[in-house]
């Protein structure tokens, strides 16, 4: 316990490290996952190539894709670089088949009225059919975040200094304390995460809090 | 990426006691095992769970609970707790089996009582209707509906043990992860990327079998073409009733 105490400023450094591994390719994820979303539901023969091919890339163990990274990107291994392109890659396969779900979700009449109403296509997708999906998008952003936080600790195995290195540490110097610290952090930071994530999507969906249908 | 290449087609790795042959039996048997007794424990809970509803909050917490907890953390810290108790080979084979054990737990059994769950009410009150006890609403309604999301729960714990199978290999179990933990070690990039790309081929191929399972034992009156035609229509439907309206 005491170990916890002395070493605050190195756990503090680690969480802050782990937070922007996770959370960077959360954003960058959900970017790219959008566009291929929308592709996939817009086009009907383009849904089963691109759900099952993003899908495929989460079967990947993490350790070998990490691996595998400096191959692909000419990094060197030690680069973070590899860490935040692996976890997009990540992201990118578990949110793409939720955007296209949530899209698919949208009520037919409600698409009817907005182009009813004289919305383009464009301005369709991000005033009506973007935020109705708020709510499945942000429960696939949920489950890639959680997923991300716990991940990005083998990172520690390629020497990507963050969370996961109090494991390592632990485990070289036969210490039980860092490990502890280090599991508690990457708990609390993936319940912060989600806390963000849920309170976000509450304040993007007024309409669901009036007790009005949407 | 020759290096790799070379790597992966030298022959002298293929041999021995070390060879990749051998290295991907541990890595199936490790797997494997855990996998199993997951399942063993899992499916049947599962499916209690949905049939009757005891235990759903439960079920639920622990098993997204779980999920946030990082499994190199966990394996680390079961090796130095249970280790010491345990001699030789078993003090970091028993602790590493029991983690992949508990990282397999959590989507097994939420696949299966989610499964359960979502079964169409209106099915479950005509089995009722027809006289069927509740084992036999059970196993002759509730399980093969449940089948496709039984299935991806094992297929998600499938890929989870064989991704934490590789992790084990810091801990000086064997296993392909050995090629990726050995080659970090002495700095050998062939060693380790032909590893990681032995581990995702043979992650690839879980998958697929997963994939070929959930085909067969799925029954063709829950993926079929009734199934889909009815959504269809249900669609059809409502675009009708948007257009009349």
């Amino acid at each position: 316990m005491t170990w916890i105490l002395d070493h605050l400023d190195d756990i503090g450094y680690y969480t802050l490290q782990h937070a922007w591994l996770a959370a960077l390719p959360l954003l960058l994820g959900l970017l790219l996952a959008t566009p291929l979303g929308w592709a996939a539901r817009r086009y009907r023969g383009l849904y089963t190539p691109v759900v099952a091919g993003t899908g495929l890339l989460y079967t990947i163990p993490s350790l070998a894709l990490f691996i595998l990274m400096p191959l692909i990107l000419g990094t060197q291994i030690l680069d973070p670089v590899n860490v935040v392109v692996a976890m997009t890659i990540y992201t990118v396969a578990l949110l793409t088949r939720t955007v296209a779900d949530g899209l698919g979700a949208v009520p037919d009449s409600v698409i009817a009225s907005a182009t009813a109403m004289g919305l383009g296509p464009v301005r369709r997708l991000f005033t009506v059919e973007l935020p109705l999906a708020v709510p499945v998008i942000a429960a696939g952003l949920r489950v890639a975040a959680v997923s991300n936080v716990s991940i990005v600790s083998v990172a520690a195995l390629i020497g990507v200094p963050q969370l996961g290195s109090l494991f390592t540490d632990g485990f070289y110097r036969d210490f039980l304390d860092p490990i502890v610290a280090g599991l508690v952090a990457c708990v609390v930071l993936a319940l912060l995460f989600d806390l963000v994530i849920v309170v976000l999507a509450r304040l993007l969906t007024p309409w669901l809090r009036t007790g009005g249908a949407p | 990426m020759n290096d790799v290449l070379k790597w992966l087609t030298d022959g002298a790795h293929w041999r021995g006691g070390e060879g990749i042959p051998l290295r991907l039996g541990e890595h199936l048997l490790y797997s494997g095992l855990a996998l199993l007794v997951a399942a063993v424990l899992a499916v049947p809970l599962g499916l209690w769970v949905g049939h009757t509803g005891r235990g759903r909050y439960l079920a639920v917490n622990v098993s997204g609970g779980l999920r946030a907890v990082p499994s190199l953390g966990l394996l680390f810290a079961a090796i130095m707790l249970l280790g010491p108790r345990l001699s030789g080979e078993a003090g970091v084979f028993i602790p590493s089996e029991l983690v992949l054990v508990v990282l397999a737990v959590p989507p097994i059994l939420a696949g299966a009582y989610a499964g359960v769950e979502q079964v169409d009410a209106a099915a479950r009150d005509a089995a009722r209707g027809m006289g069927m006890r509740g084992w036999q609403v059970l196993w002759q309604v509730e399980v093969p509906n449940a089948m496709p999301l039984v299935i991806s729960g094992l297929r998600s714990a499938a890929l989870q043990v064989v991704a934490t199978a590789t992790l084990a290999a810091t801990v000086g179990l064997g296993g392909l992860g050995r090629f990726l933990i050995d080659g970090l070690s002495v700095r050998d990039y062939a060693q380790m990327a032909g590893g990681a790309v032995l581990v995702a081929a043979l992650a690839l191929l879980v998958d697929l079998l997963g994939a070929t399972l959930q085909r067969l034992v799925v029954s063709p009156g829950v993926t079929g073409q009734t199934g889909r035609s009815t959504a269809r229509t249900r669609r059809g439907g409502r675009l009708r009733l948007a257009l009349r309206s």
